[in-house]
């Protein structure tokens, strides 16, 4: 629609990232337009989560470009010059960004609700009561309405992940990182949190989703991505990657997967 | 066997005229007691304050991505768990020798905005405070450290995904869960800080201890005099472990599902039978189903 004058959510160009001598990512190169949904697939060690993680700069890249929203991920550029931003302002960035974990994450000593008002109130200083209306609604959203007090540890797995999908949606994002929300559920839990996921995407929330749930990525992805081995193999709407994968080394993947 | 060794104990205890118990009686209320009892309250909590605090500042010094500042903390460490606590309180009661004045200022620009006469200022509360807080904070910042590298590294993602500043996250996320593991071993630095408070006595500091040596020494009743001031600790470090029972309590919401249930909180369940267990009663009588719930 109006691609021309919005920048790409994400803007990925051949990013780099090595851990000591191991190359995790060879230069991933990687476009994600406002309102779309991306789904990261392929088998584990393909730096898939390191590469979300470099995208709210969990992660330093090594070489390459980043950029969300059209701006940089931790670096500032003044002429033909990187600086790298100092912590406040890397963290300022990083509140636009909402990212949910594979083991979800939630602030043990807190409960539902004070993991959803806690940043707000902390990172964007929020008033307190308007953080716990919105808090409570979020909650109410996701279907744990009458879990606002309960402590991480009373709850499922699925009902921790929805909560931790609200705690990351109280700051407003403008860009929501998955980083395999399903993978540390049991079977009959992941419906729940896919549904939640399903319902953001529909209302047009931009989402970068690492996952091996391949029901969700044929119906809800815009794009889908394979990556293996530090790149990305192949990208293509879910029709095509999923049912007719060009390459020899999807193909192999999704026939051991599906 | 070991009811007879503690019955003949007993016995000896009781029936030894030489412990006196009389005197220990009189001595027990006396108020140069109470006054040392209160010196050695009041130091022992000045001392665990200053120690918990230089505590948190070395362990989050010594976790700091920062060589130096990393380095610093661990040199204060070593430097002040390496030697003996009374070494250090006899150096800080002769530091007017090593520094006759005390001179507060900015280097170089103004170095003595403020000058003290260091025999005047530094009081033998100060030098105890110093020698034992000092000492107490390379402790603490070992068991805060232990505490902080005991929450899992996925808090610390999750508070700075949502854009928390490091020291937000260490203050509001991983501090008070590292509470659950600084808590316990604090409990212990207390009860043995109140007991160390004791070497003050060397520096002449009218504490619970020295007290008693003054009384002793015009009267001579030493045994008696020592077992004053034994109980007196006796009931401080109950009360002590008391309410270190509840803090911990306090601090291990939200990682149990249930909290366990406190002493007192036992024996009213024990006196008050109307909580009767539920899972006693259908054992009993599991074919009586409408007939459960039994008298009001």
């Amino acid at each position: 629609m109006s691609a021309t004058t919005r920048p790409p959510m994400v803007l990925a160009e051949s990013v780099h990232k090595r851990f000591g001598r191991l190359e995790v990512l060879q230069g991933v190169s990687l476009t994600v337009q406002p309102g779309e949904v991306t789904c990261i697939i392929g088998p584990s060690g393909s730096g898939k989560s390191t590469f979300l993680r470099c995208v709210n700069h969990l992660e330093q890249i090594d070489a390459g470009r980043l950029s969300v929203d059209g701006e940089l991920v931790g670096y500032r550029q003044q002429g033909d010059k990187l600086y790298e931003l100092r912590e406040g302002e890397v963290a300022r960035k990083r509140a636009d960004i909402g990212m949910v974990f594979q083991h979800f994450n939630l602030f043990g000593h807190m409960t539902a609700l004070q993991n959803v008002c806690e940043a707000p109130v902390q990172v964007k200083g929020v008033g307190r009561r308007q953080a716990r209306e919105h808090g409570a609604a979020l909650l109410e959203r996701v279907g744990l309405g009458d879990k606002l007090g309960a402590y991480p540890s009373q709850l499922s797995g699925g009902q921790q992940q929805r909560v931790a999908i609200a705690r990351a949606l109280a700051m407003r994002p403008k860009l929501m990182l998955f980083d395999e929300p399903t993978s540390a559920l049991d079977p009959e839990l992941v419906g729940d949190v896919l549904k939640v996921m399903r319902e953001l995407a529909e209302e047009g929330m931009t989402m970068l989703v690492v996952t091996h749930e391949m029901g969700f990525a044929r119906e809800v992805a815009d794009t889908v991505v394979f990556m293996d081995g530090g790149t990305i193999v192949e990208a293509g709407t879910p029709a095509q990657l999923l049912a007719n994968p060009r390459e020899p080394r999807t193909r192999d993947f999704l026939s051991k997967v599906l | 066997m070991v009811l007879l060794v503690v019955a003949s104990l007993v016995r000896s205890v009781v029936t030894n005229e030489r412990f006196e118990w009389d005197v220990v009686g009189d001595y027990l209320f006396n108020d140069r007691i109470l006054d040392g009892l209160v010196l050695t309250l009041q130091l022992t909590v000045a001392a665990m304050a200053a120690g918990v605090l230089i505590g948190v500042l070395l362990a989050v010094m010594r976790l700091s991505p920062n060589p130096l500042v990393s380095g610093a903390s661990g040199f204060y460490i070593w430097l002040f768990r390496g030697t003996p606590v009374l070494v250090q309180l006899l150096f800080w009661n002769f530091i007017a020798a090593l520094y006759p004045t005390i001179d507060l200022g900015i280097p170089f620009l103004a170095p003595d905005l403020i000058s003290l006469d260091a025999n005047t200022a530094i009081t033998p509360f100060i030098v105890a405070l110093l020698g034992l807080g000092l000492n107490e904070g390379a402790y603490m910042a070992e068991i805060v450290r232990a505490g902080v590298l005991s929450v899992p590294e996925g808090q610390g993602h999750a508070a700075q995904a949502l854009g928390m500043t490091r020291l937000q996250t260490m203050r509001r996320i991983v501090l008070p869960q590292a509470m659950r593991v600084i808590i316990p071993p604090t409990g212990n630095e207390t009860i043995s800080m109140l007991k160390t408070t004791s070497l003050v006595s060397v520096i002449a500091y009218a504490d619970l201890l020295y007290a008693a040596q003054l009384i002793y020494s015009e009267n001579y009743r030493t045994i008696p005099l020592l077992i004053v001031a034994s109980i007196w600790y006796l009931v401080m470090t109950t009360i002590l472990s008391i309410g270190q029972y509840y803090l911990e309590r306090r601090y291990g919401r939200g990682s149990a599902r249930e909290l366990p249930l406190t002493p007192w909180q036992r024996v009213k369940r024990v006196l008050v039978p109307q909580h009767a267990e539920p899972a006693t009663i259908p054992q009993r009588a599991p074919e009586s189903g409408a007939g459960g719930g039994g008298g009001a």
